[in-house]
């Protein structure tokens, strides 16, 4: 892969350069929180922030977007309103995450919606600071070698910037002239560096190590209707989980009218319709059984179907959920056979 | 052995998986009081052909502002250029289907799923097991093993029903007793007319009339109400059935029936593309395919 080396002072006007590409998005604080924002240059963005709210997920699937629509005459899709936008910012766990989605939506049937959103985002990914609930380096997916356009990497003074796409080939074309290829042995003995500082800024960690038999041991554990007892049952974990992926399609329909369009939204297995079919048979009528879908799917399926767990370290579930359950306390309370208080 | 059907993959492949094609009802009539017949053909003919399936297949059919749910086929591949569905009102969606009249349009798309392995099955016995509803996709494969007589072996149908009236196809299924290449067993739990001339008792009784079966040679199929399940597979195990060629067709919530909406997954699983169809091993060994019961207290 391509590495180049930019200085740091270089980065603004490396942005405003490139935003004739696209709209440019970063992330930004609003009212102590972390969010994605389109802004105007790099000041705007909060380079310092770890975690947002929602995943970077939400702009390649959007919570809610109109597939079709529709009158008596048929159903047509709904494609080309999504505009071109370049994310900077992202972390190596959500670049992550978003290769999960990639593996779901665009192999076999590959989804149209996300696709065409894939492609007319570019990824700027940006390294990052662990905090108390970041546990990256325990899933494996603290770095990223693929799935952005651009990963820069602060090293103080100047950035090294991975080139992993044509289109972000493109970009460093735009301003070829603030990009260097001399890299040194300095270079390489600050990189080493800072890997060696950012493994020991972590202070959570998780260990997913044996979860698919643990689970399937586990599987009439007392410990899911444990953790049911506190769960609400209100699916933030599904939706702040950079790999959850569910949906709901509804019809909404003109009143009067055989006019409308067909909406997809975000869904969560944690909803008791979620498995409800003809006859309001649910297949999951227990709250204790969606609790345990969720994390089987994530730390068991997922695993045996493609050798590492659907769960990229981010922290959003330890800091999301309100009682308390996250993939940190589901998988020692599974191993300890004892949920926490 | 010759190709009995083409499967799919030389079908062009759609830009927009999710997009229906239009339809139109060329026959509804009532099967029973609350289960209508449907038969439906492309509004452009041009696309009659190109639906090609497999027995246990489904579709997704969608009805204008209702939205869209899975419905197997239960016609046979080998009578192309229209689907046929048996279907019951049970909600909204099913409801408006009802309310369409011949010759009035609506949305497919598909077809979706693994299908039963009929290149598998090919040249093996056949008994097929239906309870109730679960006719809906067994139909499909009993058409598709008559009209391709010759390259199967024995043929045995069982079917039960709750009562005579509720016999879905019961014409049709009394006509088949009258062939000599096939075995057609029916049965209902309680004869309410006092006309009936077959079986009373579940469906499990017809196994005392199957007379001598080569079960190593067999492949079975069922569908019906979950509490039927247990009952049969422990019957066809005793036969000794090998538990992989025990095959069922299940049914799962779906929103997408190209294994992205997630809600038919079942561990690793997804229903829509790695089933419907199922064998008595993966039920054993995917505890959630047919709830907790069946493959804690069938141990073969």
């Amino acid at each position: 892969m391509m590495i180049l080396k930019m200085k740091k002072e270089d980065l603004s006007t490396f942005l405003d350069s490139v935003k004739e590409w696209g709209e440019l998005w970063g992330p930004t604080r609003r009212e102590g929180k972390t969010t994605y924002a389109k802004v105007d240059s790099l000041s705007q963005m909060d380079m310092k922030a770890t975690r947002t709210i929602i995943p970077p997920k939400k702009f390649l699937y959007p919570p809610k977007f109109t597939m079709f629509d529709f009158d008596e005459e048929g159903y047509v899709e709904r494609m080309g309103d999504v505009p071109k936008r370049i994310l900077f910012g992202i972390h190596p766990c959500d670049i992550h995450g978003i290769l999960i989605m990639d593996k779901l939506f665009l192999e076999t049937y590959k989804d149209p919606y996300y696709a065409e959103r894939r492609e007319k985002t570019l990824l700027l990914g940006h390294s990052c600071i662990p905090d108390d609930k970041c546990m990256c380096f325990a899933t494996n997916t603290d770095f990223i070698a693929e799935g952005f356009d651009l990963f820069f990497t602060d090293l103080k003074m100047f950035y090294l910037v991975w080139v992993g796409s044509s289109k972000g080939h493109d970009l460093v074309r735009m301003r070829a002239d603030l990009f260097s290829r001399e890299l040194g042995k300095n270079d390489i003995i600050n990189y080493t560096e800072y890997r060696k500082w950012k493994y020991k800024e972590y202070k959570a960690t998780v260990d997913l190590t044996g979860m698919p038999d643990i689970f399937e041991l586990g599987y009439n554990s007392i410990i899911w209707d444990q953790l049911a007892d506190k769960c609400l049952s209100c699916g933030q974990c599904s939706m702040v989980c950079p790999t959850c992926n569910c949906y709901n399609v509804v019809d909404d329909i003109e009143l009067g009218t055989v006019e409308g369009t067909r909406d997809r939204f975000w869904d969560s297995c944690m909803f008791r319709e979620y498995s409800v079919v003809a006859g309001a048979q649910n297949f999951r009528e227990k709250r204790a059984d969606r609790l345990r879908l969720w994390y089987t799917h994530k730390l068991q399926a997922f695993i045996g179907e493609f050798g590492k767990p659907a769960c990229v370290g981010c922290g959003r579930c330890v800091e999301t959920c309100p009682v308390d359950i996250n993939v940190v306390t589901v998988s020692t309370a599974l191993k300890e056979q004892e949920v926490g208080k | 052995m010759k190709k009995l059907c083409v499967v799919v993959d030389d079908k062009e492949v759609q830009d927009n998986p999710f997009q229906p094609d239009m339809w139109r009802i060329v026959r509804k009539y009532p099967l029973t009081g609350d289960v209508n017949f449907f038969q439906a053909r492309p509004v452009d003919v041009d696309e009659a052909l190109k639906m090609d399936f497999l027995p246990g297949q489904f579709v997704m059919i969608s009805i204008l502002g209702e939205g869209e749910a899975p419905f197997c086929i239960s016609s046979s591949p080998s009578r192309p250029g229209i689907l046929e569905f048996c279907i019951r009102k049970m909600g909204t969606l099913t409801e408006s289907l009802f309310e369409l009249k011949e010759n009035h349009i609506f949305g497919i798309r598909g077809p979706y799923g693994n299908g039963f392995p009929m290149d598998k099955m090919e040249g093996k016995d056949i008994l097929i097991v239906a309870g109730g509803m679960g006719v809906a996709p067994l139909r499909s494969l009993l058409l598709y093993v008559l009209d391709n007589r010759d390259v199967f072996g024995k043929l045995t149908y069982l079917h039960g029903a709750r009562t005579p009236s509720e016999m879905l196809f019961r014409d049709e299924f009394m006509q088949l007793k009258e062939r000599e290449d096939l075995k057609c067993l029916l049965s209902v739990d309680k004869d309410d007319t006092g006309k009936w001339t077959e079986k009373v008792g579940v469906v499990t009784t017809l196994f005392n009339d199957l007379g001598p079966i080569d079960a190593k040679n067999t492949y079975a199929a069922v569908c019906g109400p979950p509490v039927m399940y247990r009952f049969v597979i422990e019957q066809l195990v005793k036969l000794g059935i090998p538990k992989h060629q025990i095959l069922m067709t299940l049914e799962r919530r779906m929103r997408c029936g190209v294994g992205k909406c997630g809600h038919c997954a079942i561990e690793y699983l997804y229903t829509c593309i790695d089933g419907p169809v199922f064998s008595y091993w993966d039920v054993i060994h995917m505890k959630e395919l047919i709830g907790r019961g069946v493959s804690d207290k069938v141990i073969a």
